[in-house]
This record gives structure tokens, sequence and C-alpha cells, in this order.
């Protein structure tokens, strides 16, 4: 790849370190703090939903599911069987990887809007499941989580959460900018672009889009086992297929094809309702007419959108 | 046939019809846009609830009813000319978040506009149940199947019989090779939001009698529509009919010799196991890829 594109990519993660290290000096008070962790668990998730959407170009309604499985996974290991939270933490993800593979094989095959109900429908099914089973998952009241520990010692309050928070954010942001500088990431951007043409040229797109299917099931198992331990509680409201759409929305808004997009994009649509709490009746009114104002005028995203102004701007 | 089992299909037709009524309408939007509605259970919502309304007001149904049809069409009209047809061109997700932008917005308004309470809707006419070799069927469930197929034939007159209606298939099989031998596609557009709201608002006052409305009852019978319409192949209406029909009859199935818990399970499951089998629905069109 270019050097340009090289330094845009160091330049960007050192502008998201900067922005996670400066951060707490504007979080107040512990209220503020739960936002932004909210804000980076999501982000995780996002990141990995746009490899999907943005790179490979596979469209999922189901993503809340694999955040559900993974939440509910990780709260029944540690607190119904006892196990030490991040062995079953580490569990639940993998398990939830073992599926994704097994599941995406056979439906990725799947184009468009065919796929789009299929992990719609998926999601679905681990949603109903998850608020069936009470005996294991406490039905749709939820249940609580034993909070993550670490040689013995709870890791509670929000100052050590927002540190693990943000540090495995840039983890997954680096790991998924080099994914896609990897010739692995071209191979991807080839699908996107034409499906037949990226079989020619000798893409093994099945294989390549399971792969990237199974990383984005990750980042989200991941995720949801982080929120539950650390908000100590579980509801299936948090697996349903509303929450898979509100993650594809913060993609698609924070601009689909660009990874620091799908974090400006969870951020905003994540600190969205708690400001349009105020309005409380007519909050749901809002956070629609938002949704589709955004999207009739920057179809594109907003980092996108922006990006392509500033660079207009630029003499070069 | 026991009566047990002839009771589950009965009652698994009439909701199998309700979902054909929904499925159809997001063929018929797909068709015309190759965008996917997700605001279609917020037109079944909107008509169920707008009736209701109505005859909370006094009104009697024969005239409550096409009000909230025609009232519930205005709204698809208008989601077409404001937000739809600005965005052309978008990317598919792009088209399909603002359609679910409106359908939150729609439930939102809805909560406003009435409240968040669970409304009844009087049968057509009476309760009284129709006894049929040891099942009973309720009078309205024959008003679903009854109307649903009169609609299904006005459908297919309209869309093989009429200049219209033809204009909207040539569309959907090539939109250019329309546009340049004089259909306005921008029209055709227009026409299917209108029809697929009208047909969505049918659907809700139909089922409101046996299932009651509320405001937030467009989300799971879109979702079933949808899955409807994609289990019979998207944009085809024998398959939407077909979709709806055997997605009502797999869940009655379900409920009654499984479990009513896991019924939408099984109904999924089954659709995920037709769609790996048969990645086109099941009366899709098949056609090769264009590279």
């Amino acid at each position: 790849m270019s050097p340009r594109i090289r330094t845009a990519r160091t330049g960007g993660m050192l502008a998201l370190a900067a922005v996670i290290a400066l951060l707490p000096l504007a979080l107040v008070n512990n209220y503020f703090y739960d936002v932004a962790i909210l804000v980076g668990l999501n982000a995780i998730v996002c990141v990995g939903l746009n490899l999907l959407i943005g790179y490979a170009g596979q469209i999922s309604l189901g993503h809340a599911g694999f955040f559900g499985l993974g939440a509910y996974g990780s709260a029944i290991l540690t607190a119904r069987y006892g196990w030490p939270p991040l062995a079953a933490l580490a569990a639940a993800t993998a398990g939830v990887a073992l599926l994704a593979y097994l599941v995406g094989r056979p439906i990725l095959r799947l184009k468009g809007h065919y796929l789009a109900m299929a992990t719609l429908g998926l999601g679905v099914i681990i949603s109903i499941v998850a608020a069936n089973e009470d005996r294991y998952t406490g039905g749709p009241d939820g249940m609580s989580v034993p909070p993550l520990a670490l040689f013995g010692h709870a890791l509670t309050g929000e100052k050590i959460w927002y540190a693990i928070v943000g540090g495995l954010l840039l983890a997954v942001v680096w790991l998924t900018l080099n994914l896609i500088e990897s010739p692995r990431g071209r191979a991807l951007r080839a699908l996107h672009g034409s499906e037949v043409a990226a079989e020619v040229i000798g893409i093994d797109s099945v294989r390549q889009k399971a792969l990237v299917f199974v990383l984005s099931a990750v980042f989200a198992a991941l995720a949801g086992a982080l929120t539950a331990h650390y908000s100590g509680f579980i509801t299936p409201g948090q697996v349903t297929f509303l929450h898979s759409i509100e993650l594809v929305t913060m993609v698609v808004f924070g601009g689909m094809a660009s990874t620091f997009g799908a974090v400006v994009g969870a951020a905003v649509l994540t600190t969205l309702p708690q400001l349009l709490a105020v309005l409380k009746d007519y909050e749901m009114v809002v956070y629609g007419a938002v949704m589709m104002l955004t999207m009739i005028f920057i179809p594109r995203g907003l980092v996108p959108t922006l990006a392509a102004r500033f660079a207009r701007k630029d003499p070069r | 046939m026991s009566a047990q089992l002839l009771q589950y299909l009965l009652a698994g037709l009439t909701v199998g019809a309700i979902y054909a009524l929904v499925a159809l309408g997001f063929s018929i939007i797909y068709n015309a846009s190759q965008v996917i509605n997700f605001a279609q259970g917020e037109f079944v919502m909107i008509g169920g609830m707008a009736t209701a309304s109505l005859i909370g007001t006094g009104l009697p149904l024969p005239l409550a009813a096409p009000l909230a049809i025609v009232a519930t069409t205005l709204v698809g009209l208008a989601l077409a000319k404001f937000a739809v047809e600005r965005a052309r061109g978008a990317p598919v997700v792009t088209l399909i978040i603002i359609t679910i932008g409106a359908s939150i917005l729609l439930r939102g308004l809805a909560s406003l506009v009435w409240d968040k309470n669970i409304h009844p809707l009087p049968p057509f006419s009476g309760d009284r149940p129709i006894a049929i070799g040891g099942a009973t069927l309720l009078p309205q469930s024959l008003w679903v199947l009854g109307v649903t197929l009169v609609v299904v034939a006005a459908l297919w007159w309209f869309f093989n019989r009429t200049l219209h209606g033809k204009a909207m298939l040539a569309t959907s099989h090539n939109r250019l090779a329309a546009q340049l031998v004089g259909v306005s596609v921008r029209r055709v557009l227009l026409v299917a939001f209108g029809l697929s709201a009208a047909l969505g608002a049918l659907a809700g006052i139909l089922v409101a009698p046996i299932t009651f409305t509320s405001w937030d009852v467009g989300v799971m019978l879109g979702l079933k529509g949808f899955a409807a319409a994609i289990l019979g192949g998207l944009g085809s209406g024998p398959g939407a009919v077909v979709g709806g029909l055997l997605l009502g009859l797999i869940e009655a199935l379900s409920a009654g010799y499984v479990s009513s818990a896991y019924k939408d399970v099984i109904a999924f499951g089954i659709m995920l196991t037709v769609l790996v089998l048969m990645p086109g629905g099941l009366l899709g069109r098949r056609s090769a890829e264009r590279v």
C-alpha cells in the first residue's frame, strides 16, 4: 500500500489513542465514564461488523445474537457453574467463533436480502431461546452476572473498566487496520466489488467471507461478555432484532468501509439516546428522524463524507 | 383428519393469509425499487390503530376501515416521496436503514398520537364460532381468508391485465428498458408504496379483531411478512402468498404439537433450512448472476 495510506493508518491510531487517553479529563463523574465505556464496547462490535458490511459487502441483521451469546455464555458459566470469569469469557467467545463458522459456511452463500433475512432469523432464534430458557438465562427478567476478576481480585469501578475497554478498542482497531491492509483485506475488497471477478482471480470467496463473519462474531461476543460482566446484569432486550439494527445503523451512520467511522458511529449513536432521554415521549420520533435524515443527506456516512470534504480543500 | 389437526390448519391459514398480505407489500415495493421496506409492519399497525380510534369516535366500521386505509396510503406515499425517492442510488444498506428509521419514527408518532395501550376491534360479523368437522372457526377468520382471496385475485388482474400493472412488472425486470419505452419509473415507485401501504393497512384491520392492536404490533408482523416474502422468493407474487400461508401453517402446527414459546424458532429454523437448500426462495427467479 502507498506510504500515504500507511501514514493515515498510523495517524488515525495515534489520534484514537490520544482521544482515549485525554477523554477522562472531560469525564466529570461516573455517569460520563459509564457512557464512555458503553461507547467503547459498542465500538468494538461495530469495528468487526464494519469489516463484514463495509469491506466484504455482506449484510448481517443478527449480530446482537452473537453479542448476546457471548454475554449469556460467559454469564451462565460464571454464575451457574462457578467458572472463573476470564475462562468463561474465553470459552464463550470461542464457542461463538465455532458456531459462527458452522452457521456461516452455508448461509454466506446467500446474497443480499436473502443473507439479511438468514442472519435476522438466526438473531431472532437466539433471542427467543434467551427469553425462554429461564432455568439458565433467568427468562425475560434477565440474570445477574458476577464481576470480572483477575487473580481473585474483582475488577469493579468505572475507571478500571474505562482503561480495559479503551485498551481493547485500540487493540481491535489496530488488528482490523492491519487486516484491511493485508492481502486478505484486498481479497475482501475484491469480493465487495464483484464476487465472480474475485473468484476468477483465485479468491476462495466462501472461505474469505466465513473468516470475516467469524471475526466479526468474535468481536461481538467479546464485547457482549464484557458488557455483561461490567453492568452485572443481562436481559434478552440486549439480544433483540432492534439491537442488531442499532449496531448496523452505527456502522452505516459512521461510514461504511471506514474503521474510524465505525468508532465515530458507535460514539454518536450511543450518546444520542442518553441526550434524547430528556425528550422522554419524543425520544423515538427524534431518533427515527435523525436516522432517516442523515441517511438521506449523507448516504456515505459521517466520516467518509467529512474526509472527502477536507480532501477537496486540500491543495494537493 | 383429526379435529385437532383441522383446528391447527384453520388457525395457520388465517394467520398465514395475514402474512401473505404483508409479504405482498414487501414484494411489490422490492420489485419497483429493490428496497426492502422495513416500515411495512408499521402500515399494518397504522391500519389497525386508525380503525380502532375512528370506531372509538363513533364511526361505523364500513366508514372507518376505508378511511384508515386511505390515511395509511398517504403515509406510504409520503415515505416514498420524501425519503426513498430522495435517496435514489444510495447503497442497499443505506436504504434499509432509511426505512428502519421511518419505522421507528412512525412507531414513536403512533405512541404519541394514540397511546401505548392495547386496543380491541369488534369482529366484522359477530363472534359466534362456526363448527367444521369437529373444529371451530371464528367468522373473522372467514373474513381474513375471503378478503385475502379477493385481494390476490385483484392484484393478479392488475399486474397481468392492466397497462399500469404491466408497467410496474416491466420496471421490476429492467428499469432502464422500462424507462426507455416510456414508463414513468417515479410514478411506479409512488404507486408501489401506496399499494403496499394499503395492503398493509388492510391486513392490520383484518387481524385486529383476532389479535388486538397496539402501537408496536408492526415489529413482529413486519418481520414475519419479510420472512414470508423471502421464503417464497423475493419479488414473486405467488411466492409471497405461498410463503405467507406456509409460514402461518408451520407456526400453528409447531405451536400446537411442539411448543407455543418456540413456534417462531421452528418457523425461522425451517426458513433458514429452505434458504440454504434453495438460495432463491421457493418460487424465486432463477437467474444467473450477471458480471
